[in-house]
């Protein structure tokens, strides 16, 4: 069994501008990751017939959702035969997946996907009007959490860090080395957000924000957008670089849609997800090259060191305390880029442009020395996530 | 318990009315399964276990143990000041039947998974927030 017999493949990438409090609207980012990933393609914007988005025009905190597929299509003419968008899906990179089955079905041949944020210059721009308007009713998802005061998912997700901790004897400070990790991946990034140096003392001290998390164990808000190019294989001959297949996807979600009932707290979604991948693939967790694995809090990273198999399910404390399995130029690199922790929100999508840019050699410094040929890239957290494995050749 | 002035107060809907509002009477109601005898938290109109159409609330005991907690830091709402203790209570009834909810009259520092509370209900406007306590030894 093969993922959508390895008939869809990503053929461009691009990022718009990326940072803190940028003052450029959702719309105008995403325009512009679209117009380079057309180019990075070496494709033009009459050969694009789908557009897919995460999440679509949803009812959401400001800044979360910056563009919708309409917007796209509008602003660019395009004239397209598939769209979709949605958080109802497996993980913010669930609908490109689902581009994938439109172009290997033939419903689309080259579909701009993209994930447009700007949540940094939001929350500036919002915050005084929300610390005086009268708060309303929780309602729906939140119905059950907000009134004791969870209310974020610092604090949802705390809870299953402890837990794991708890279970495991995970320690904050193994947790911190990942962390430092990124950051020193980060200085390498020159569209990182946060590059300074980080020691374990920065990493202990810093301000608590739901214990075990600290300032530095949660993302950071960005502006940013990111595309990627899901193309049908044969229409890719002529184009400006090698594609890179879709080998596998895991998009199974076996569980209530709840942050708090997991039968076993000790996993998430990210392990359906992964178990279902491995099925669509003849490789092995063994085979990877490298791995971009979702941080919008620290501890979500070990959930997919574990899932995604590169750890056994308990001992990713072990495996977090020999740098060499993790660090740029170990075994298995994780986050080149600085991951969301510190190269900002980008919201799953950052994931997936790393991996494929690492793929094609066009990393810059932060390149991954050794040869790469096969990346996992898992995405979400709690009770949503999806992955890929994306393999390249020449 | 005046702790939970400031907190943001739920929506309550059909489905949630019982739950919402049996602290008035001393009781927590937890949605249940009528065929299976499966419970069910939060409150939706099938059994995922069964998958039977036939739930409606019951009372349940009030006791479980501490699945998980986080002590909160943050001033997410600027009337209801940090610390607090979040925590996910396992129910006695069943096993990973669970509430998010906050602990109260505890000492934060005692505070570790496995440990015995009972529900304490907060009566706020129309609703009693069902919250939990360590269960003295
Ligand atoms: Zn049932």
């Amino acid at each position: 069994m093969t993922f959508v017999e390895n008939r869809a493949v990503i053929s461009g990438v691009g990022q718009s501008q990326i940072g803190r409090r940028i003052g450029r609207t959702g719309i105008d980012l995403a325009l512009e990751a679209a117009e380079r990933a057309v180019a990075h393609a070496g494709l033009s914007f009459d050969d694009i017939d789908g557009v897919a988005s995460y999440p679509g025009p949803v009812a959401a905190e400001a800044g979360f959702v910056g563009a919708a597929t309409h917007d796209v299509r509008d602003a660019f003419g395009l004239r397209t035969t598939w769209h979709v968008s949605g958080v109802e899906t497996s993980g913010q990179i669930g609908t490109l997946l689902d581009a994938a089955a439109a172009v290997a079905s033939g419903r689309a041949t080259h579909v701009l996907c993209f994930r447009s944020v700007w949540e940094a210059t939001a929350q500036a721009a919002g915050r005084a009007a929300a610390l005086t308007s009268k708060m309303s009713r929780a309602s729906g998802h939140s119905e059950f959490r907000m009134p004791f005061g969870a209310a974020s998912p610092a604090n949802w997700i705390a809870m299953y860090a402890q837990r794991y901790m708890h279970e495991f004897g995970l320690t904050r400070e193994q947790i911190g080395k990942l962390v430092i990790n990124s950051r020193t991946n980060a200085a390498l990034n020159p569209n990182a957000i946060y590059r300074d140096p980080m020691t374990m003392e920065d990493y202990l001290n810093a301000r608590m924000v739901s214990w075990p998390f600290g300032l530095f164990d949660c993302d950071i808000p960005a502006d940013g957008a990111t595309a990627v190019i899901v193309s049908r294989r044969e229409a890719t001959s002529g184009l400006a670089r090698p594609p890179i297949t879709i080998e596998g996807a895991g998009a199974a979600l076996y569980e209530r849609h709840t942050w708090d009932q997991r039968t076993d707290l000790t996993t998430m979604a990210s392990h359906d997800v992964a178990a279902s991948m491995w099925k669509t693939t003849r490789f092995t967790a063994a085979d990877v090259d490298f791995a971009t694995l979702y941080d919008g809090f620290s501890y979500l990273t070990t959930q997919w060191i574990e899932a995604l198999g590169f750890a056994e399910h308990g001992k990713v404390g072990q495996f977090l305390d020999d740098e060499d399995n993790y660090r740029l130029d170990g075994r298995l690199p994780i986050n080149p880029h600085g991951g969301q922790l510190s190269a900002g929100r980008l919201h799953g999508y950052g994931f997936l442009h790393e991996a494929c840019v690492q793929l094609w050699r066009e990393a810059g410094e932060r390149q991954i020395a050794k040869d790469v040929e096969l990346a996992a890239v898992g995405v979400g957290g709690g009770p949503e996530a999806g992955c890929m494995l994306l393999h390249l050749t020449d | 318990m005046a702790q939970a002035e400031g907190r943001m107060l739920p929506e309550v809907t059909p489905d949630s009315r019982a739950f919402w509002t049996g602290g008035f009477d001393g009781e927590l109601r937890i949605n249940r399964c009528q065929a299976c005898r499966q419970w069910i938290h939060p409150p939706v109109g099938a059994c995922w276990k069964c998958r039977s159409r036939d739930v409606a609330p019951e009372v349940a005991s009030g006791r479980g143990t501490i699945a998980a907690y986080t002590i909160n830091q943050h001033p997410w709402f600027p009337a209801f000041p940090p610390p607090y203790v979040v925590a996910l209570v396992e129910l006695e009834e069943q096993p990973g039947l669970r509430l998010t909810t906050c602990l109260v009259d505890v000492d934060i520092d005692a505070v570790e998974v496995g440990m015995a509370v009972e529900v304490v209900f907060d009566v706020q406007d129309d609703v009693a927030l069902p919250l939990f306590r360590a269960v003295a030894a």
